[in-house]
């Protein structure tokens, strides 16, 4: 990487405020890094180059207005979010040529903020899957091992930040894909409180679930970006109305740990999570103690639960939200059909990949007559016993910590043919989607068989993003420093 | 659980989605695994739990009852596989 693009994010903020570099220049350094790094990491599904500087000249021509906390600073997005005038796709071929007029209300924020947005990100399609491999268009790479996946669903986002194309991306988090692809790729990853961030202009899988956040270099740029797409937005009913903080402000007072409860879970730590991921994470523990963290353990009796009642629940919305699909107003329509139900039938077994099909197939499945008390309401009354798991350990604790995922960054094709076995691999993400909390993973170092990034997820109570922000602010400095990845030059 | 595949054949065309016998074996097979893994959920006893369909905790917000003009119709038709500049096209239903 340059000089430029392995800064961090508030890093190159300050220089881009202080006029040591423009906006012009820090997006050509990111425009030469991608050039450089996607041919070997194909993280990107949609860029335009030119659009990217025409933004950037504009700003500059402009000025830095007061209000423009990032600006200057390229981006990426995922492409599950609109983003006007450029293709939201999906990583699906039933939305190949979809392009929205409107930009989602994270975007509208973002470029009220003078970021620059680079281009979008290539994802699982319609966020369904562990690795990114279930993208239509292309398998995205690990720039730490290009044998390896960068995770998923937001595993464009996570290796773009990785590689160093920008300096933050957005992902979006359903069950932890925005937490295990930067596990995978040793970046920082917040999912934020269900209702802190506005879902408007995101493409819906799991409506209950899906939270966007921010992938970036460290936690303090997390705070930056999250303080700017964070906010009420009454088109977004479920978006909370309370205040969001300036979370950027808050992480100046914290030095330390002291007086920091940290929970861990022995449900976390048990068999099937590989020896050099719970090593790598009691390390972190270790450190966070040394640093004046108290460490309490504690239970979460229904973990073992959390895995089923996710994907009734998330497939049950899915096969739901997708059903929107249909050919008639956007997206693929197969122009054969010579009615309707053909229609129908046709562009939607054509557009849709095996994994969406799949899930449409078991949601449905769960939703129908006869099966909908055994299948979802069962997992609506077990969510709320694994919520209230959260609940009983935030009486203990203030944090909980533990590994993001069982084991590193798998080989690519290594899980394709079983897919029960790749949704096993969320095991420790998706329960506190289903309770609506906050969860962050922090780079911890790099396993010592694999060489690959390890992270630590720390879990906050609803709305809690600032102390978490605070404690893995603290925590990260005590960490090993990520280098450049290893896969690239 | 035993998923045959005249069942996910009966599931699919719920989902309108239209499957060669080779692809509904497979994900019978796929979804017999996945709803088998699933029955874990009947160790537990939740008959007096209420269920929990969102973790939203605030009240559901009202918007008057106003219409109001949010996009122009070009703009939506914008990205339909066919329209005639007005509505959408779609083939004959009768």
């Amino acid at each position: 990487m340059s000089d430029l693009t392995s800064l961090t994010l508030t890093q190159v903020r300050d220089k881009l405020a202080a006029k040591d570099v423009s906006a012009t220049e820090t997006t050509t350094t990111c425009i030469d890094r991608i050039a450089a790094t996607e041919p070997s990491i194909k993280a990107l599904l949609h860029y335009d180059p030119q659009n990217a500087l025409d933004q950037a000249k504009a700003l500059d021509a402009a000025g830095r207005k007061p209000e423009q906390t990032l600006f200057g600073v390229p981006l990426v997005i995922k492409d599950a979010i609109c983003v006007k005038d450029a293709p939201t796709t999906c990583a699906s071929k039933i939305l190949e040529r979809f392009v929205p007029f409107y930009d989602a209300f994270v975007i509208e924020r973002l470029k009220s903020r003078g970021a620059v947005i680079l281009g979008k990100a290539n994802m699982d399609e319609f966020a369904m899957g562990s690795s990114t491999e279930n993208s239509a268009f292309a398998v995205t790479r690990n720039p730490w091992d290009l044998e390896r996946v960068p995770g998923g669903s937001s595993g464009g986002s996570a290796a773009s930040v990785a590689a160093g194309q920008c300096f933050a991306a957005l992902g979006t988090d359903t069950g932890g894909s925005i937490r295990q692809p930067a596990s995978f790729c040793g970046v920082v990853g917040l999912k934020p409180t269900y209702g802190r961030v506005s879902r408007y202009g995101l493409v819906a899988y799991g409506s209950s679930l899906d939270q966007i956040g921010p992938l970036t270099r460290t936690p303090a740029d997390a705070a930056a970006v999250l303080t700017a797409i964070a906010g009420h937005d009454p088109r977004d009913s479920t978006c909370s109305p309370s205040e969001s903080s300036d979370y950027e402000s808050e992480l100046a007072k914290a030095t330390d740990l002291k007086g920091v409860r940290l929970g861990v879970p022995e449900e976390y730590w048990g068999e099937g999570v590989d020896d050099e991921v719970r090593s790598a994470c009691q390390s972190a523990i270790d450190s966070a103690a040394e640093l004046g963290a108290e460490i309490v353990p504690v239970s979460m009796p229904h973990t073992k639960y959390a895995v089923a009642t996710y994907y009734v629940l998330a497939m049950a919305e899915a096969s739901s939200n997708l059903a929107r699909f249909d050919g008639v107003r956007y997206g693929y329509r197969d122009p054969n059909a010579e009615e309707l139900i053909d229609m129908y039938e046709t562009s939607r077994t054509t557009g849709f990949g095996d994994e969406v099909k799949r899930r449409i197939m078991l949601g449905t499945y769960v939703l129908s007559a006869g099966y909908y008390d055994a299948y979802y309401r069962k997992a609506a009354r077990v969510r709320r016993l694994i919520r209230q798991d959260y609940l009983d350990a935030f009486e203990r604790c203030d944090i909980l910590v533990g590994p993001v995922s069982p084991f590193t960054a798998f080989k690519v094709d290594e899980k394709t043919a079983d897919p029960l076995q790749m949704y096993l691999s969320d095991i420790f993400t998706l329960s506190l989607n289903l309770a609506g909390l906050p969860g962050l993973s922090l780079p911890v170092g790099l396993g010592s068989v694999s060489s690959m990034p390890i992270g630590l997820q720390m879990i906050g109570p609803a709305f809690s993003e600032s102390s978490l922000l605070c404690s893995a602010h603290v925590l990260a400095k005590a960490m090993p420093t990520m280098t450049n990845p290893s896969g690239l030059v | 659980m035993n998923i045959s595949k005249d069942e996910a054949a009966k599931v699919a065309k719920l989902a309108r989605l239209r499957l060669d016998d080779d692809k509904l074996a497979l994900f019978a097979g796929q979804m017999d695994d996945i709803l088998g893994h699933m029955a874990v959920l009947n160790e537990l006893d939740t008959e007096n739990v209420d269920p929990l369909y969102s973790p939203v905790a605030h009240s559901t917000p009202y918007r008057k009852d106003e219409a109001f003009k949010t996009t122009e119709r070009s703009d939506v038709l914008a990205n339909a596989p066919e329209d005639d500049g007005q509505f959408f096209i779609v083939p004959r239903i009768v």
